[in-house]
């Protein structure tokens, strides 16, 4: 069993990193995932989890991943909207583990836009 | 939903969006007796007694966005498909809680998942929100209380990534040692 005292430990090391990660800077990214029932059925959680453990390995301090409710376009779930200070909104859909760690990659880190997988591309393919 | 633990997180989003401070999910297992009883108890806003009788119906719901509400529904099912039961019990100001019980042996039943998924996504997306996970396995019980963990942090988000990989970590621990067989001292 983890113990108590090992999350003591842990929370001094974190406080050092704390007054670096600023919860509502308008300088933020935002990554938001769709967890309503028609996310969550199309595979949301792994895409989320994948989001979330991306951006701790890499230690993005600038990103914030949160989540929504549906937002109406249940058949392009699971989607991911990135949110960038600038303005600029991207809507990412039928995503996997997989496609989030190259958004994290290419978008995220790197600020180019994956084009393959928004909702431009994929909705006008068929 | 490919798993119960879907099921649960889908569930445990109406506490959310119920404004709730305190959401509790149990799940009771009797491997001799092949149960299996989830409930998720949450202390938000409850429902008016018209709601309650309105919330399984899948074509019902208190959203404008759009005209359906499956998640209910879909877990009802889940439990009715292995001649288990469901209930919802809420009171408005009080609080709701949703039970699911089903009969493990059923060859309708779903497999429960990753639970320890559904946990984690439910603490780190609403760190201002308390959990308790609860889990008895044929008596034996493992339990998982944020705040316990938030009193140790002090002024530490609970969902620091440091953090969030120790309350993985704790209850996958937690679920493995309920799992293993009774150790003789």
């Amino acid at each position: 069993m983890k113990s108590l005292e090992e999350l003591r430990a842990i929370r001094d090391r974190a406080r050092v990193n704390v007054h670096l990660r600023k919860e509502n800077s308008p300088d933020n990214i935002r990554v938001v995932v769709g967890m309503a029932t028609c996310g969550i059925a199309a595979g949301a959680r792994p895409v989320l989890t994948t989001f979330t453990d991306e951006v701790a390995k890499r230690g993005l301090q600038n990103v914030m991943v949160t989540q929504t409710g549906c937002i109406g376009l249940c058949q392009y779930e699971p989607i991911v909207e990135v949110y960038e200070p600038d303005g600029k909104v991207t809507t990412y859909v039928k995503m996997t583990p997989e496609k989030a760690v190259q958004v994290v990659n290419d978008h995220l880190v790197n600020g180019k836009v994956v084009n393959d997988f928004t909702i431009g591309s994929v909705g006008t393919m068929k | 939903m490919q798993e119960l633990s879907l099921n649960v997180l889908d569930i445990a989003q109406n506490s959310v969006r119920a404004k709730a401070t305190l959401v509790t999910i149990s799940m009771d297992e009797d491997t001799k007796e092949k149960t299996l009883t989830i409930s998720i108890a949450d202390n938000g806003c409850g429902m008016t007694k018209e709601q309650v009788a309105h919330a399984m119906d899948p074509f019902f719901t208190t959203r404008t966005t759009r005209k359906v509400g499956l998640g209910i529904s879909f877990f009802k099912l889940t439990a009715e498909a292995t001649g288990g039961d469901f209930s919802i019990e809420s009171e408005l100001g009080k609080g709701t809680t949703t039970t699911a019980s089903y009969h493990t042996g059923h060859i309708d039943m779903m497999p429960v998942g990753d639970m320890v998924s559904t946990m984690v996504s439910l603490i780190s997306m609403n760190p201002e929100m308390d959990f308790v996970f609860r889990h008895t396995l044929d008596g034996k019980t493992f339990t998982l209380d944020t705040r316990e963990l938030k009193a140790v942090l002090e002024d530490v988000p609970i969902n620091s990534p440091e953090v969030v990989l120790f309350i993985r970590d704790s209850l996958t621990e937690g679920e493995q040692e309920l799992k293993q067989p009774e150790q003789a001292n």
